[in-house]
C-alpha cells in the first residue's frame, strides 16, 4: 500500500465519520445541559428519511437538511418537555422515541426505498487542498465534513471558553446553584436539548444525502446507539468525542481492509468489531479497569493519563428539575 | 383558563388511545388507504378466525415471558434492554439441544427448555457483570450484547449449523418432530408453552408482592445506596434479577424456535424483547395490566401482518400505533401531573 492509497483511506474515514461527529456534538451539548436524549437511533433514522425525501421532492439540499434538523429538534423537544414540564423519566421517553422513530421511518419510507436522489457535491478548498498530506485528507471533502470539523471546534470553544457555555454546563452540573445565581436553567435546558437534537437531525441527513446516499429500511440503524456510547467515551467533551467517532470509523475501515486480506475468517467476526469495541471502551472509561492500569503507570504520567481515560458525567444528567 | 372539569379527568385515560388512532388514521389517509378497510383487515388478522386467535396467543407467549422478567429487573431499577439478546441466546441454546442431542421422548423437550433458560440467563448475567464489575451501564452493555447475539445467530446459520444442502442464510434445517413442542390444532400455539408463560407470570407476581426478595429488589430500585446500608447486597441482587429475567426471556426464545418456527432463523426474536419493554412501560410496571397489554400488543402486531399482506402497507403501522400510545401514556397518562405542570406554567406567566 503506497502513501496515496493511505491518504485516500484517511480521507474516506473522515467522510464516513462526519455524521457520527455531528451527532456526538449534538448529544454532548444536550447532555452537558442535563438532558439525555436517548432517542438518537430513531431520530437519526427518521431524519435521514426526512432529509432524503425533502431533498428529493424539492430538489434542494438545503431544504433536505432543514427538514432533517426539524425532525431531530422535535424529538429532542418531546424529551425535554416530558422531563422539564411533566417530570417524566428521560430514559423511558427517549427509548420509546427511539423505537417509534424506527417504525415511523420504516412505514413512511416504504415508497422511497432505493430511489436515486440528490447528494452533497464535493467542494475542494482552493490553496489548502494542495497542502501535502493534510490537503487531500482534510480539504478535498465536501460541506458536510467541513461543517463537522468546524462544529467540533465551535462546540468546544463555546462549552469551555464562553460565559454562555459555563451557564450551559452549570445547568447540567449544579442546576440548583445555577438557578439561585439567576441562570434560567429550564430555559437553557430546552434551548440546548433542541439545538442538540437539530444537530442529530443534520447528522441523519448527512447519512442519506452524503455518506450513505439514499434510503432503505434501517438505513442508519445502530448508529444512534453507537453515537450515545461515543459521547460517554468522549467524556462529554466534543474533542474527545470527535476523536472517538474517527477512531470508530477507522476501526471499521480497518476491519473492511482485513476482511479482504483474510477471506477465510467469517464476515461475522468483522461485523462484531463495533459492538465488542463499544463494550471494551465503556469498561475502560468507567474507571473500574482504568484505575488498576493507572496505578502501574509512572507517577508523572498518571494525571494526564487519568484525564485521558476517565470522565464523569454531568452531575445532574437525567435528573428532574426542582425549581419550584 | 378555568379549572379543568372532573369530566375531563374521567375520560382522560382514553385520550392517548384515541390520539394514537388519530395518528395512524392520518398516516393511512396520507398513504391513500381507507382507514376502515385497514382497521378491519387488522381486526380480521387478529381475531377473524380461531386460527388467528391461536396465532395471537402463540405470539403472546414469549412476549409475556419477557415482560414478566422485565417486571423483576425494572423493580430492581435496571433497564434490561439486553432482553432482546437474551431471547435470541435462549433460542440458540434450545436449537443446539434440538440439533445435537437425541434423548427419550419425555426428556428431550424439558432439556431443550432448560437449555433455553440457561442460554438467556447466561447472556443476562453477562450484561449484569458488565454493569457490576465493568461499570458499563446496562443499556449500552445490553445493546452491544443484542447485536452480538444477532451476529452469532447469523454465523451459526451460515456456518456450522447450515442445512446439509447448504447455501441457505435464512435458517437451519427443521428440527426433528420429536424435538418440537406439540402444537394445538395445526396452529403455531403450544399449550404447554402458554401454561409455562402463565405460571412464570404468576411466579413473578408472587415474588414481587409476597416475598422478601421482592422487597429487597424494591429497596434496590428505589434507592440503591440506602438498600446497601440496610444490608442488601446490591450487586448480588442485581445479578440475580438479571439472570432470572434472562432465564424467562430465554425460555421465550426457546418457544419461538420450538413452536412458532421449527428451526433457528435469522430474525428469531424480531424485536420481541424491545416490544416487551414497551409493554411494561405502557402497563406502568403494574402487575395486573402487564398480561392485558401484552395481549393487546400481540393482537395489534398480528393484525398488522395481515394488513401488510392485504394492502402492501408496511406492517410497521402496528408498531406506530403501539409506540404512539406508549409515548402519550408516558407523557400525559398521569392526569394530576399534567394538571400541575400546566398550572405551574400559568402561575409563572402571571408572576
Amino acid at each position: 500500500m503506497d502513501s496515496t492509497q493511505l491518504i485516500a483511506i484517511f480521507g474516506s474515514i473522515l467522510l464516513q465519520s462526519a455524521p457520527l461527529i455531528i451527532a456526538v456534538c449534538g448529544e454532548t451539548i444536550s447532555e452537558r445541559a442535563g438532558i439525555i436524549n436517548l432517542s438518537l437511533d430513531g431520530s437519526l433514522l427518521l431524519s435521514a428519511l426526512a432529509g432524503f425525501a425533502a431533498a428529493l421532492l424539492t430538489g434542494s439540499l438545503l431544504l433536505g437538511f432543514l427538514a432533517a434538523a426539524a425532525v431531530g429538534a422535535i424529538f429532542a423537544l418531546i424529551v425535554a418537555f416530558g422531563s422539564l414540564h411533566l417530570r417524566q423519566n428521560q430514559v423511558a421517553i427517549g427509548f420509546v422515541l427511539a423505537m417509534l422513530g424506527d417504525s415511523l421511518s420504516a412505514f413512511l419510507g416504504q415508497n422511497y426505498t432505493r430511489l436515486p436522489g440528490p447528494s452533497v457535491p464535493a467542494w475542494h478548498i482552493p490553496v489548502l487542498k494542495d497542502v501535502p498530506v493534510l490537503g487531500p485528507i482534510l480539504f478535498r471533502q465536501d460541506a458536510v465534513v467541513y461543517f463537522a470539523l468546524l462544529l467540533v471546534a465551535a462546540t468546544w470553544w463555546f462549552l469551555f471558553r464562553t460565559r454562555a457555555g459555563l451557564e450551559l454546563r452549570s445547568a447540567g452540573e449544579r442546576p440548583e446553584a445555577a438557578f439561585t445565581r439567576g441562570v434560567a436553567v429550564r430555559k437553557l435546558r430546552y434551548i440546548y436539548a433542541v439545538l442538540g437534537g437539530a444537530l442529530v437531525g443534520i447528522a441523519g441527513a448527512a447519512y442519506s444525502l452524503d455518506v450513505k446516499i439514499g434510503w432503505a429500511e434501517g438505513h442508519t440503524r445502530g448508529m444512534g446507539w453507537i453515537a450515545l456510547a461515543i459521547v460517554i467515551f468522549g467524556g462529554w467533551s466534543p474533542l474527545r468525542g470527535a476523536l472517538g467517532a474517527v477512531l470508530f470509523g477507522a476501526t471499521k475501515a480497518l476491519a473492511t481492509v482485513l476482511q479482504r486480506s483474510f477471506p477465510q475468517v467469517a464476515l461475522v467476526a468483522f461485523n462484531a468489531v463495533p459492538w465488542l469495541l463499544m463494550i471494551l471502551v465503556l469498561v475502560l472509561v468507567s474507571g473500574r479497569l482504568a484505575a488498576p492500569l493507572l496505578a502501574q503507570a509512572p507517577a508523572a504520567l498518571r494525571r494526564p493519563l487519568r484525564g485521558l481515560l476517565q470522565a464523569a458525567p454531568p452531575a445532574a444528567l437525567g435528573q428532574p428539575l426542582d425549581d419550584n | 383558563m378555568s379549572q379543568p372539569k372532573p369530566r375531563l379527568e374521567r375520560i382522560w385515560p382514553l385520550l392517548p388511545g384515541l390520539a394514537a388512532l388519530l395518528v395512524t388514521t392520518l398516516l393511512l389517509l396520507a398513504m391513500g388507504t381507507s382507514p376502515i378497510d385497514a382497521y378491519s383487515a387488522m381486526w380480521q388478522g387478529a381475531f377473524g378466525t380461531s386460527a388467528r386467535v391461536y396465532s395471537v396467543l402463540a405470539f403472546l407467549v414469549p412476549l409475556l415471558l419477557a415482560a414478566s422478567g422485565l417486571l423483576l429487573t425494572f423493580k430492581a431499577g435496571l433497564w434490561n434492554i439486553g432482553i432482546e439478546g437474551q431471547i435470541i441466546m435462549g433460542a440458540v441454546a434450545a436449537s443446539w439441544v434440538a440439533l445435537r442431542v437425541q434423548l427419550p421422548a419425555g426428556l428431550q423437550i424439558p432439556l431443550e427448555l432448560l437449555a433455553a433458560m440457561a442460554g438467556g440467563a447466561l447472556w443476562a448475567a453477562l450484561a449484569g457483570i458488565l454493569k457490576t464489575r465493568g461499570g458499563v451501564h446496562e443499556i449500552f452493555g445490553g445493546l452491544a450484547l443484542n447485536n452480538l447475539a444477532i451476529l452469532f445467530t447469523n454465523y451459526l446459520i451460515a456456518g456450522p449449523w447450515q442445512p446439509p444442502e447448504g447455501g441457505s442464510f435464512r435458517g437451519t434445517q427443521p428440527f426433528g418432530a420429536h424435538a418440537l413442542l406439540p402444537l394445538f390444532e395445526n396452529s403455531r400455539l403450544s399449550l404447554l408453552s402458554l401454561a409455562l408463560a402463565v405460571v412464570a407470570f404468576a411466579g413473578v407476581a408472587l415474588v414481587l408482592t409476597n416475598s422478601h426478595w421482592g422487597l429487597r429488589l424494591k429497596a434496590l430500585g428505589q434507592n440503591a445506596r440506602s438498600a446497601f446500608l440496610l444490608g442488601v447486597s446490591s450487586n448480588r441482587e442485581m445479578l440475580l434479577a438479571m439472570a432470572v429475567c434472562g432465564a424467562l426471556a430465554g425460555l421465550g426464545g426457546g418457544v419461538r424456535v420450538l413452536s412458532w418456527f421449527d428451526s433457528l432463523r435469522q430474525s428469531i426474536s424480531g424485536g420481541i424483547g424491545y416490544l416487551a419493554l414497551m409493554v411494561v412501560l405502557l402497563a406502568g410496571f403494574r402487575l395486573v395490566l402487564t398480561p392485558l397489554v401484552a395481549f393487546f400488543f400481540s393482537a395489534v402486531l398480528n393484525g398488522s401482518i395481515t394488513l401488510q399482506l392485504r394492502t402492501q402497507l408496511h406492517s410497521a403501522l402496528g408498531d406506530i400505533l403501539t409506540g404512539v400510545l406508549v409515548l402519550l401514556v408516558l407523557l400525559f397518562g398521569n392526569y394530576e401531573r399534567v394538571r400541575r405542570a400546566f398550572r405551574r406554567r400559568r402561575s409563572q406567566a402571571d408572576g
